[in-house]
């Protein structure tokens, strides 16, 4: 299955960026086959606004399944519950670890936003 | 002819000088509360509604059926309002700017137009003045369109006299854009003389002659006056520290009615304001602007 | 001129985390402008120990005419779009004319068929997209300017938001997020922000996530018309909020009407400042009223104990 994580670099060894849609990378794994990919996000870091939407949507067009980050806000959640996502929150330290954290049940499936809009 | 008042700081009572002079110029004035956020005019007219119309901007609406999310509409889109998520297109109206490019571009021909509110436009009068109020709904963090929806309701004839939202960013632009005379309001402070630089360095960037108000005269310093005479910039009135004047506006009375011996301020301004000519033709006017209502 | 976007992934980890930690942000607004806001601001900055202040304000900013910033770091706020015509590729279709929405295209001069009005033109990519000769150019905009300075009485950020440039909030935000990178490095306690008038975008990107609203107002049917409206809109994000009066002396009656309004919207009456000449005496010499004396610096005074104490609350 396809993860994508928040990250502030490029690699499995990079740190978790806890922001989604304003976050400089992604880096998707794949679960069964250990391939990864990482996509640079900067243009959400420059979106005046919906960069939460813009992530969602590259995030759905790289046909991920689950997303983990530090923390989503209301637009994004949205977006990525109509793209059929699976959000986790709270992930924390290097990007593998976060799978680590995913595959042991550490991290929360939300059922919404945690954070407020225009946030970050 | 159109005249705007308008100024970089808020609170510098372009409100004031708007609704006195209306009242004080011959004739019948259309009155523009372009202060769409926190409009205030109305406050000194005691006026009779006779028309209220809700204002919206059109966002998109996408035919699921007729959709093949190719994400042409997603990709054009500068506000991130129209995303191809999964298996379907979401739309976010509240990002919306409502430049119908999205249902242009289309292949499919799958998108379509709707209003979504965004306030509304109030026709009133009071005597002698016409008066047109938008107010923008709370919570709403669009401002232009609906600034131009009440441009758009402005007379070809008589004069038409604009109160502008504070500032110098896209909304005063919109209130004040394809007027013919500008009267910048101010306070002789360091505040206001720092604003009225900003609104001045506005108006001459739309190139449309001003003048200056300032008000409160004597309650801080001489650098408004200095500037203005060093910019050669013409002072139109000059309103006095009075407290009387504070008094009058704090319970919403008009000045030109609690305090008679200020009339003959504000009939000098308005004979000013009766000298002006508007400018000639080749700039964009109120009636151009019509042609854009979606 | 760096051009760092302060919202981009440049931030170190420790700092993004360090967010979370969320210092309060007390934020001061007033929906009508003029009422004062800044000139307490301004004295709140001064009384407060060990804050950050940020200037929201960016249209028309004062703030720094008070607290007399050094600037220790300038970016550039590049923000969206505009659309320009090439004039050598343009063959006068009139298509961006046609489909223009906001009214940007107008009449050139000369041999231009049409040129495009940047004081109008929003961006939106229409015109660039459509038209047939693909003469439209859609450089990124420059909209102005934030910096990272120091006080006499701490870290500020502030901002310059260009002429005619699109007030979408994006300024506001970007100073609040510099301003909780300055706080969490700082280890300030709180961060005080001058927010801007109305109730537009500007002032949802200022008040969202913060821990409590100010607002000053004064004792007028305006300033009391638009204190409900900004009320509302505090109420509409779920954001706690304060009210003072300022120059209440000047209509009591009209100060115990406001007041009664603000109860009745949920609102905490955290004090009133009477009319003082003092103020914009301070104001003309470059300081707060606090640094000067006088009634309303009593009362302000008054007014800070108590927006702390109902912080804590």
């Amino acid at each position: 299955m396809k993860v994508v994580v928040t990250s502030t670099g490029e690699g499995v060894d990079s740190q978790v960026d806890p922001r989604f849609g304003r976050a400089s990378t992604f880096v998707m794994v794949d679960t069964e086959s250990g391939e990864t990919e990482s996509i640079d996000n900067s243009g959400g870091a420059r979106a005046a606004q919906g960069a939460g939407i813009q992530a969602a949507e590259t995030v759905s067009r790289l046909g991920a399944e689950r997303l983990v980050t530090g923390h989503c806000g209301p637009k994004a959640f949205r977006a990525l519950q109509a793209a059929g996502i699976e959000v986790y929150i709270g992930a924390s330290g290097t990007v593998a670890e976060a799978i680590g954290q995913l595959k042991s049940g550490e991290l929360q499936l939300s059922t919404g936003p945690d954070v407020g809009g225009h946030w970050g | 002819m159109i005249v705007a008042i308008a100024s970089g700081k808020g609170g510098t009572g372009k409100t004031t000088v708007a609704v006195n002079l209306a009242l004080s110029l011959s004739g019948n004035v259309q009155l523009l509360d372009c202060d769409v956020e926190a409009p205030n005019v109305h406050l000194f007219l005691e006026a009779q509604l006779e028309g209220r119309e809700v204002v919206g901007i059109p966002v998109p609406v996408v035919d699921a059926d007729l959709c093949n999310q190719c994400g042409e509409c997603s990709r054009l889109c500068q506000y991130n309002a129209i995303a191809v998520l999964g298996t379907g297109v979401m739309v976010f109206p509240e990002l919306c700017h409502g430049c119908g490019g999205c249902a242009l571009v289309c292949p499919e021909d799958a998108i379509s137009e709707v209003m979504r509110p965004i306030g509304v436009v109030e026709e009133s009068r009071s005597g002698s003045v016409h008066l047109v109020q938008g107010r923008l709904n709370v919570g709403e963090a669009l401002v232009p369109p609906l600034i131009r929806e009440v441009r758009a309701r402005s007379c070809e004839e008589g004069v038409v006299l604009i109160d502008a939202p504070p500032g110098t960013s896209c909304s005063m632009i919109a209130a004040v854009r394809g007027s013919d005379f500008v009267v910048l309001v101010t306070e002789p402070t360091p505040f206001g003389l720092n604003d009225l630089e900003l609104a001045v360095e506005t108006v001459r960037t739309l190139d449309i002659p001003f003048g200056v108000v300032i008000n409160r005269a004597g309650s801080g310093d001489n650098r408004v006056q200095e500037y203005c005479a060093a910019e050669d910039i013409d002072i139109l009135l000059e309103i006095p520290d009075d407290r009387r004047i504070a008094e009058a506006y704090a319970r919403g009375l008009t000045l030109v009615d609690a305090i008679p011996d200020i009339c003959p301020l504000f009939d000098s301004l308005a004979a000013k304001v009766e000298a002006l000519s508007p400018i000639t033709a080749g700039r964009p006017i109120g009636k151009e602007l019509a042609d854009v209502r979606p | 001129m760096s051009g760092r976007d302060s919202l981009s992934g440049s931030l170190p980890v420790a700092e993004a985390q360090a967010m979370h930690a969320r210092v309060p942000e007390l934020v001061v607004i007033s929906g009508k402008g003029g009422t004062g806001k800044t000139s307490v601001v301004a004295s709140l900055a001064v009384l407060a120990e060990n804050v950050v202040v940020a200037d929201c304000d960016v249209d028309a900013a004062d703030l720094h005419l008070v607290l007399a910033p050094e600037i220790l770091e300038t970016h550039a706020f590049v923000s969206g779009h505009e659309a320009v015509i090439r004039q050598s590729d343009c063959d006068a279709s009139g298509t961006c004319k046609e489909v223009c929405r906001f009214g940007a295209v107008i009449a050139g001069e000369g041999s231009s068929a049409f040129v495009i009005d940047p004081l109008a033109c929003e961006g939106c990519g229409v015109c660039v997209e459509l038209c047939p000769a693909h003469a439209i150019d859609f450089p990124e905009r420059n909209c102005g300017e934030w910096f990272v300075s120091t006080t006499r009485n701490g870290p500020m950020v502030h901002a310059r938001l260009g002429i005619a440039a699109e007030n979408s909030g994006k300024l506001v935000s970007i100073v609040r997020n510099e301003a909780r990178n300055a706080a969490a490095g700082n280890g300030s306690s709180m961060i005080l922000v001058d927010g801007p008038p109305g109730i537009g975008c500007p002032v949802i990107a200022a008040i969202t996530g913060a821990a409590g609203v100010l607002v000053v107002t004064e004792p007028t049917v305006s300033g009391e018309h638009d204190m409900e409206r900004v009320l509302e809109l505090a109420a509409h994000f779920q954001i706690p909020a304060a009210v003072c009066v300022n120059r209440w002396d000047i209509n009591p009656e009209g100060a115990r009407s406001i007041e009664v309004r603000a109860r009745e919207h949920g609102a905490t009456i955290v004090g009133r400042i009477r009319y003082d000449a003092a103020v914009t005496q301070a104001q003309v010499g470059g300081r707060a009223v606090v640094e000067l004396g006088g009634v309303a610096a009593d009362d302000i005074r008054a007014v800070w104990d108590r927006v702390q104490r109902w912080m804590d609350e």
